[in-house]
């Protein structure tokens, strides 16, 4: 009897889980799939941004030049490597030395914790105006800087060559995101418990050892989950790159290129093969992302 | 004090420098009197000025930019939560074939490059005639807002402790009656949190800002901080810049020094155990 009525009862609640989802689904199809398929269907067409019903079917043809005939392509492709994994690289190795430090116990951490959220916080658009200037050759403070210490005995023009702006471009995305990295890390060695140190310090480790042996492992499951979210966040980079560099091809990453052709040029065609490129890049590097966390789900049995 | 503790807090002013210096310095540029003719790199500013903040905030485009992206922003937020909270009451409390499969989706397409969708969006917000209006916009910003506010939400609602829902269920309560009698009282505080995430995501947008909207009367603040030129026309005003850039960025500092605790945990909710 009680068996029956559960049954009866979660169908009913199976049921309305599917009711309850409904309203995202509808959304998603009208503002996601819809778009994706046309922008799809735009990359086999010679459609131009002034008149986007009419258009011929041209096959292969904009995956070809890509692929074989635009070197800029490749160039916005190796750009956008260089910077997701510098960028990647140096903000886990800041972030998990900040919180290392935040882990500690003293006064004030309260204060740098919410400092620690400004990078985070400034819209992406001002980082890039407020490190322009930074950088500036004449009147910016890190020309500055470098000068007074006698580093450098002129000013460098930093934005003006493609290689340093895109230094300089993995600089301020380091400097926005170390927090991303910060933050989790930071949860995650709050979360292990102290005894476990305890041991070591009666046999008197080395604290890097401890670190290498004890603390890194415990916290890689949190530090994986982050490394990945930030890599495909960093492989759409659009915003930095459009203003730090104002919108240069030398410095485009595979998001700039892509608008470029869209609105800069109008080849609809063009821009779209560019968006279903990086999308399919990004939905394989999503999958094997999810493989691995749905391994870490079951390790975990959080789920 | 023993040399760990001196270390520390050196340490820590290393940290304080690296976060707030950049800000500091977009302050002190923003009160600086002189042009960039005459600019002197001081470290603080001698003889303070609000001209350039006076400047920018007489220029209509970011007063109108500024109230775009606060009404944007905000329906955006108010419709995604709306939508979020059945379907993350689904996925966080309700044991269905598929439930990982969906929210494994439902986390890919909050990842997924706003620009492989950017030509499709126009041509949808052309046919509908949206192009350039608020709700062309908002509509764009349902795109990434609803997959992330779903995944947010969906983690704060698994938990929640299932006694509650229990003792609803014992009750014969329906899964209507467990949703909005039950669980929607004990749920604003996640709401909240998962609103003011978005909010910063929609407010801090960019592409689709620049690509869908065409004048100051419908855009946003970041085209504006883009496009702005300042008083001059023939060198680049950077103390005009800085102190748009300051006068933008405040709201948002407010809202996250208010809500820091709150944020830290939506952020570490959304990551740390998915």
């Amino acid at each position: 009897m009680a068996k029956i009525q559960r049954t009866k009862l979660s169908k009913e609640r199976i049921r309305s889980a599917w009711i309850f989802l409904t309203p995202m689904f509808i959304c998603l199809a009208v503002v996601a799939i819809y778009p994706l398929i046309t922008t799809i269907n735009y990359s086999f067409t010679d459609a131009r941004l002034g008149d986007l019903y009419n258009y011929n079917y041209v096959g292969w043809f904009h995956y070809e030049t890509l692929f074989f005939y635009d070197e800029w392509w490749w160039v916005s492709v190796k750009n956008t490597f260089i910077f997701s994994f510098f960028s990647v690289f140096f903000e886990t190795i800041i972030g998990v030395t900040f919180a290392l430090i935040l882990n500690n116990n003293m006064p004030a951490r309260g204060i740098v914790r919410a400092a620690i959220l400004i990078p985070w916080a400034i819209p992406t658009i001002v980082n890039a105006k407020m490190f322009q200037w930074m950088f500036n050759q004449q009147f910016g403070v890190f020309n500055e800087i470098l000068m007074d210490l006698s580093i450098i005995s002129e000013p460098i023009a930093f934005l003006a060559y493609p290689d340093s702006s895109m230094a300089a471009a993995i600089i301020v995305d380091v400097w926005k995101t170390t927090p991303f990295i910060t933050l989790l890390t930071l949860a995650a060695l709050q979360m292990i418990p102290t005894d476990i140190y305890e041991s070591t310090r009666i046999d008197g480790v080395s604290s890097w050892k401890v670190f290498w042996n004890i603390t890194l492992p415990l916290i890689k499951p949190t530090l994986v989950i982050a490394i990945i979210f930030r890599t495909l966040d960093a492989l759409r980079v659009f915003d930095l790159l459009y203003v730090l560099t104002t919108n240069s091809r030398e410095t485009a990453s595979m998001s700039v290129y892509a608008r470029q052709w869209l609105v800069d040029f109008m080849e609809v065609g063009q821009g779209s093969a560019a968006s279903t490129l990086l999308f399919a890049f990004l939905t394989i590097a999503t999958i094997l992302y999810l493989i691995i966390t749905k391994t870490s789900f079951d390790r975990q049995g959080v789920y | 004090m023993s040399w760990k503790k001196i270390s520390l807090v050196f340490l820590l002013l290393i940290i304080l420098v690296y976060t707030c210096f950049p800000f500091y310095w977009a302050i002190v540029s923003a009160l600086k009197k002189a042009g960039t003719g005459t600019f002197i790199v001081e470290y603080w500013p001698s003889e303070p000025v609000l001209k350039n903040f006076i400047y920018v905030l007489n220029r209509p485009a970011f007063g109108s930019t500024f109230f775009n992206s606060f009404l944007v922003s905000t329906l955006t937020v108010l419709f995604c939560l709306l939508i979020a909270l059945t379907a993350s009451y689904a996925l966080g409390r309700i044991q269905f074939k598929g439930r990982t499969v969906l929210l494994l989706g439902i986390l890919g397409t909050s990842m997924f490059p706003q620009v492989a969708i950017l030509s499709g969006m126009f041509e949808l917000v052309r046919s509908l005639g949206v192009y350039n209006t608020y709700q062309g916009l908002i509509m764009s910003y349902v795109v990434f807002s609803l997959p992330f506010t779903v995944w947010i939400l969906t983690a704060f609602i698994r938990d929640l402790p299932i006694e509650i829902e229990e003792a609803a269920m014992v009750d014969g309560a329906n899964s209507y009656v467990i949703l909005f009698k039950v669980f929607l009282p004990l749920m604003w505080p996640a709401m909240v949190t998962t609103g003011i995430l978005a909010f910063i995501g929609a407010w801090n947008e960019f592409l689709f800002a620049l690509t869908l909207t065409i004048s100051p009367e419908v855009t946003t603040l970041p085209v504006f901080m883009a496009s702005f030129r300042g008083e001059s026309e023939f060198e680049i005003p950077w103390p005009n810049i800085m102190a748009a850039s300051v006068l933008v960025t405040i709201p948002v500092l407010i809202v996250v020094l208010i809500f820091q605790n709150r944020i830290v945990k939506g952020l570490t909710a959304g990551a740390v155990k998915g």
